[in-house]
């Protein structure tokens, strides 16, 4: 399996990387999610983020969740991007992209990708509201309850 | 020597991003937040918190795990990546 996991400050182009998914003659089925800054968040007016993280324990930590959605799944390619440092509204945060031989694979890979990735990846959003005020983000209760379908 | 890393909410309350001191035989983690909460009020409260997560040597770690010189131990609240 072709994998590509990246961490960066860096906007991602999701063209380039569903054209480097596509790559793979035996994929029938690509499935991609991809995260933004939104304007609300907990009921607050949200006018950026920005993203800290644990470098070294990130990759680490990207690395086995691929390693363990392959585990579960046939998947030809993969690719996890995720941006760190300050974003704007609207600004792409996360790309999880899935390459497999049918859709059923790649919806399900992405999303477990996806679920432990904000359960587990060391990653802390610092929301600044409309007033300038900044703030670190709670973790999700639904987030941890996300990962009982894969147990 | 060991290398203590404080991350997001934590590492602002703190006023701390990183400290080393010298390793213990024997000592665990939960031995290392003992003596860190020791500091003042804000440390004792701050390390006290249930959800403080751990990780030593960039692998998720419990109270009990036990420490040596050269290891890397970090603590920061719950995730929010993503």
């Amino acid at each position: 399996m072709v994998k590509l996991i990246k961490v960066q400050t860096a906007d991602f182009n999701q063209q380039q990387e569903y054209e480097r998914l596509r790559d793979h003659p035996s994929t029938g089925a690509i499935v991609t999610f991809t995260g933004l800054v939104r304007d609300i968040s907990n009921g607050e007016n949200i006018n950026a983020l920005t993203i800290e993280h644990y470098g070294i324990m990130t990759q680490k930590i990207l690395a086995e969740l691929v390693a363990n959605a392959r585990k579960r799944w046939s998947i030809n390619d993969c690719t996890v991007i995720h941006r760190v440092g300050d974003l704007q509204l609207r600004d792409q945060i996360v790309f999880v992209g899935i390459a497999s031989l049918h859709r059923g694979e790649a919806f399900a890979a992405c999303e477990f990708i996806m679920d432990f990735l904000k359960t587990q990846a060391p990653f802390w959003k610092k929301e600044t509201n409309a007033e300038g005020k900044q703030y670190w983000v709670d973790a999700a209760q639904s987030d941890q309850r996300a990962l009982e379908k894969w147990r | 020597m060991i290398k203590i890393l404080f991350f997001a909410s934590l590492k602002d309350q703190l006023k701390t991003e990183s400290i080393e001191l010298p390793a213990n035989e024997n000592q665990c983690v939960d031995m290392l937040l003992k003596h860190l909460s020791t500091r003042d009020a804000i440390w004792q409260k701050a390390l006290s918190n249930s959800a403080l997560c751990i990780a030593v040597n960039h692998t998720i770690a419990v109270k009990s795990t036990v420490l040596k010189t050269g290891d890397e131990v970090a603590f920061f609240p719950p995730v929010t990546g993503g």
